[in-house]
């Protein structure tokens, strides 16, 4: 697990070195602001195209795109935790805006469930980072009253779970407020917390609230997967004025990498290239990113070219990335953490079935979690989650 | 004025402190009469005439106390003018906005009957004191949060009634843009924070509203003292919004009133049915908040309560509970049949209609001449069909506006097939874009 993150360091890199190519192509498109670095993922300008140039005989021992990261690249910037750059992103945010606040259960003396928000209440005070009481429905509820009413609040499920207990205010009043108020008021909170199935955390914390929520008009979800992604996407759904919902893993909070000094802010609608390839495309979010890697090196010395693409926007649907990959390999696998019915999956095996159906040479394969409860024991645990063999086969069988 | 009543109120101190173990009284014994102060009062010429019929036992206890306490008035004070709670101008100003309320919602009856509106309609005939009570005390700047029986409370706090008439009607004239309808009014020039369809739902965006206040205060150093009033009734009461919110704005002392419009009824389910205690302002001390019981029908007894909690709540010394006793005249909504309330409480609430007590206050305390009274009610008559033939004679939204403002920044619809943002494709402004 080490070297595929460290190798995913790698690539995270280059894309922040071709990050002032991509600056240059943006420019011209409406709505985009170009007064801050916007990192493109899809490695788009004038480096995009030696990717594709790889032959897989290549990337035997590396499971990644491009090991000739810049020097300049890998030898500035910063180590940090997931955590850790979640906390910069909020730090970097608060301050910058005085109206960016916290609230959630334990985020200010404790520091937060996984330390995401330590230091915080001491920096910038009690009512800044607000401990509340254990009333999610109504504390989002007051989120979202802070927000039409001028704040900017980020409020912590203390794991997304516990948002179930929200789902009134998130449904009702997050995700419909602008409308019914016929666009008068804003909601731009940011709604985020760790979920996903842990290890062995029992099934009531082992949720994927990804599939419930992903219905709601008027929201926006995204998941995040790397520290560097996780910093950068965290300022995009603060600066935000839309209401966005933030999926962070439990069992990704530990992963190191390398991220810039400088400023950057991501895009909340884009999917994130991860090993460009020929054969196959696979669709993937969150922890299962990292299974999807392993079965990569797997499928690589076995001769397979995998294109790995991660989705990061759950909604809505980064359909240009995604289209052209699927326009370029024929062959989709979407690999994900959530359950069999009604998933992300569901949903991303009907849009691109809807839009690229011309474009596909064999039906789409969704790999998803057992529409299970996650149950406590180990070796249970493991069989209701996607595990890489599992797709490694999917790609053996797809790519016959 | 004020004063008078800040002694009530100061003693919730003294429960916020209280060590459960020590001999002193708890404050508000349900078991023992009103409160020494007289914060239930008004002045002596308006008071209940008789104790309540109704068979309820814990009704009859709360409007008992209002009545002593409203007897221990009428042995201090005497007749002359400068008794009296409010002057000429403020008066004729509440009898506009309470005729105001009643016309508006009677012409809603007729034209849902007519087919220009549809959907649930909840008509708040009766209960106009508490709002004209609470909201003409209120700032432009300050907040009010309400339910689906929202729209005599928008237009007291100042939302055009053609605005309000158009959004019944569903035209793009309305105030949230034909997008709301009756039960989700929103106003962000006067601070009308909705309008919500389910109950409750409404009390943390007030809550929220609130925390805004303080924390404009205590982080962004603002000059900022406005006030929250979240309006709720009787069957919300019951429901784990309330009592979570009733916590935090205790906790925090946010700058916040909770006004609960007690009709006694539910749709169809009795108050008294719903309710293990059914008197409700004693739930706010068991939160460390004064709870306050008033006369929901005598607009001047309302707004004598308003003042000082809106007051406490200016002075940051924290939330407020009121409970009005109130009731509506017509059934819970137009499609509300209204077969379960007994003909005989019904009629003695109708001998309480707080518009007509109001009109004899005053003519008889001399504040205002028939003449005046009648002047105030054409000039409302023409206001409210000028309301129905403007919303008549509104458009109905185009189908552009259909994917306007789901989000507001409308990259949220994402990216679409060809690399653009499906906001920037042209079917989006028209309304056929695939989104």
């Amino acid at each position: 697990m080490a070297a595929s993150i460290q190798s995913l360091a790698a690539a995270s890199s280059l894309s922040a070195a071709n990050s002032i190519d991509s600056k240059r192509v943006h420019a011209s498109i409406p709505g985009r602001k170009a007064s801050f670095l916007v990192v493109r993922s899809d490695l788009r300008g004038s480096n995009g195209s030696n990717l594709k140039g790889h032959r897989v005989g290549n990337l035997v021992t590396n499971a990644v795109a491009s090991p000739e990261a810049p020097a300049s690249a890998s030898k500035s910037g910063h180590e940090v935790l997931l955590f850790e750059a979640l906390r910069e992103g909020l730090d970097e945010e608060m301050q910058r805006d005085p109206r960016v606040c916290v609230m959630g259960e334990d985020v200010g003396h404790y520091g937060g469930s996984y330390k995401v928000t330590k230091g915080l209440a001491n920096k910038y005070g009690d009512l800044r980072v607000l401990d509340t009481p254990i009333a999610e429905n109504s504390f989002t509820g007051m989120g979202i009253g802070a927000a039409m009413t001028g704040l900017r609040p980020v409020i912590e499920g203390m794991n997304m779970g516990f948002l179930l207990l929200a789902f009134n205010q998130i449904s009702n009043n997050c995700g419909m407020l602008h409308y019914t108020s016929g666009g008068q008021f804003t909601i731009p909170v940011v709604i985020r917390g760790p979920g996903g199935v842990g290890r062995q955390l029992g099934a009531e914390h082992s949720q994927r609230l990804e599939s419930y929520f992903q219905s709601i008009p008027g929201i926006q979800m995204v998941a995040c997967s790397t520290p560097y992604n996780a910093k950068g996407l965290m300022k995009a759904a603060i600066r935000s004025e839309n209401p966005v919902i933030l999926f962070e893993h439990v069992l990704l909070y530990n992963l190191k990498e390398r991220i810039p000094d400088e400023e950057y802010v991501l895009s909340l609608e884009e999917a994130e290239m991860v090993r460009p390839g020929e054969h196959v495309t696979i669709l993937t979010y969150s922890r299962m990113r990292y299974h999807v890697m392993q079965a990569a090196k797997t499928l690589v010395n076995k001769g397979y070219d995998p294109e790995v693409i991660d989705i990061r926007s759950l909604k809505p649907f980064d359909l240009y990335t995604i289209g052209k990959s699927v326009k370029k390999t024929h062959r989709v696998l979407i690999v994900e953490e959530c359950m069999r019915t009604g998933g992300i999956g569901a949903s991303l095996t009907a849009a691109i079935n809807e839009n690229f159906h011309d474009y596909l040479d064999a039906p789409i394969v969704c790999l998803s979690s057992q529409d299970v409860p996650t149950p406590y024991a180990g070796t249970l645990e493991e069989w209701t989650v996607v595990q890489p063999a599992q797709i490694v086969t999917a790609v053996e069988q797809l790519c016959r | 004025m004020p004063t008078m009543y800040s002694s009530a109120f100061a003693s919730p101190k003294i429960v916020q402190h209280l060590n459960l173990r020590s001999n002193e009284k708890p404050l508000f014994d349900p078991s023992k009469s009103a409160p020494p102060t007289s914060f239930f009062g008004s002045t002596h010429e308006f008071c209940l005439s008789k104790t309540t019929t109704l068979s309820s036992q814990h009704r009859r206890s709360a409007v008992v106390a209002a009545a002593e306490a409203v007897k221990l008035r009428k042995s201090n004070s005497s007749a002359s003018p400068s008794n009296l709670l409010i002057t000429k101008e403020e008066g004729l100003e509440l009898y506009e906005d309470m005729v105001l309320g009643r016309v508006f919602e009677d012409m809603c009856a007729q034209m849902y009957y007519r087919g220009k509106m549809f959907g649930f309609v909840h008509l708040y005939n009766g209960q106009e004191a508490v709002s004209t009570g609470f909201i003409k005390l209120l700032k432009k700047e300050d907040s009010v949060v309400s339910t689906y029986r929202d729209h005599v409370h928008a237009l007291s706090k100042g939302v055009p009634a053609r605005s309000v008439m158009s959004e019944l009607f569903g035209k793009a004239t309305g105030c949230c843009r034909g997008q709301g309808g009756s039960m989700h009014m929103f106003d962000k020039e006067h601070n009308l924070l909705g309008g919500f369809a389910f109950i409750g739902e409404g009390i943390p965006v007030a809550t929220g509203a609130a925390f805004t206040s303080k924390y404009r205060r205590e982080v962004l150093n603002e000059n900022c003292d406005d006030v929250t009033v979240a309006f709720f009734g009787d069957g919300t009461c019951n429901n784990g919004q309330f009592y979570e919110c009733l916590n935090m704005a205790a906790l925090w002392k946010l700058p916040i009133i909770f006004v609960v419009e007690n009709n006694l009824w539910a749709i169809g389910m009795s108050h008294l049915r719903a309710t293990s205690d059914p008197v409700i302002w004693k739930k706010g001390p068991a939160f460390g908040m004064p709870g306050v019981h008033v006369d929901g029908m005598d607009v001047l007894k309302v707004r004598e309560v308003a003042k000082e909690a809106i007051g406490r709540a200016r002075r940051g010394e924290g939330p407020t509970l009121v409970e009005c006793e109130t009731y509506r005249f017509r059934g819970h909504s137009l499609a509300d049949p209204d077969e379960l309330r007994d003909p005989g409480e019904k009629a003695h609430y109708s001998s309480r209609d707080p518009i007509i007590a109001l009109k004899k206050y005053l003519t008889e305390n001399n504040l205002a001449s028939e003449a005046d009274l009648k002047a105030i009610e054409k000039k409302i008559d023409e206001v409210v069909e000028e309301a129905v033939e403007f919303a008549d004679g509104s458009p109905t939204p185009p189908r552009s506006q259909l994917l306007e403002n789901v989000f507001a920044d409308p990259k949220g619809f994402g990216i679409g097939p060809d690399g653009k943002y499906r906001c920037e494709d042209p079917k989006f402004t028209e309304g056929t874009a695939q989104v």
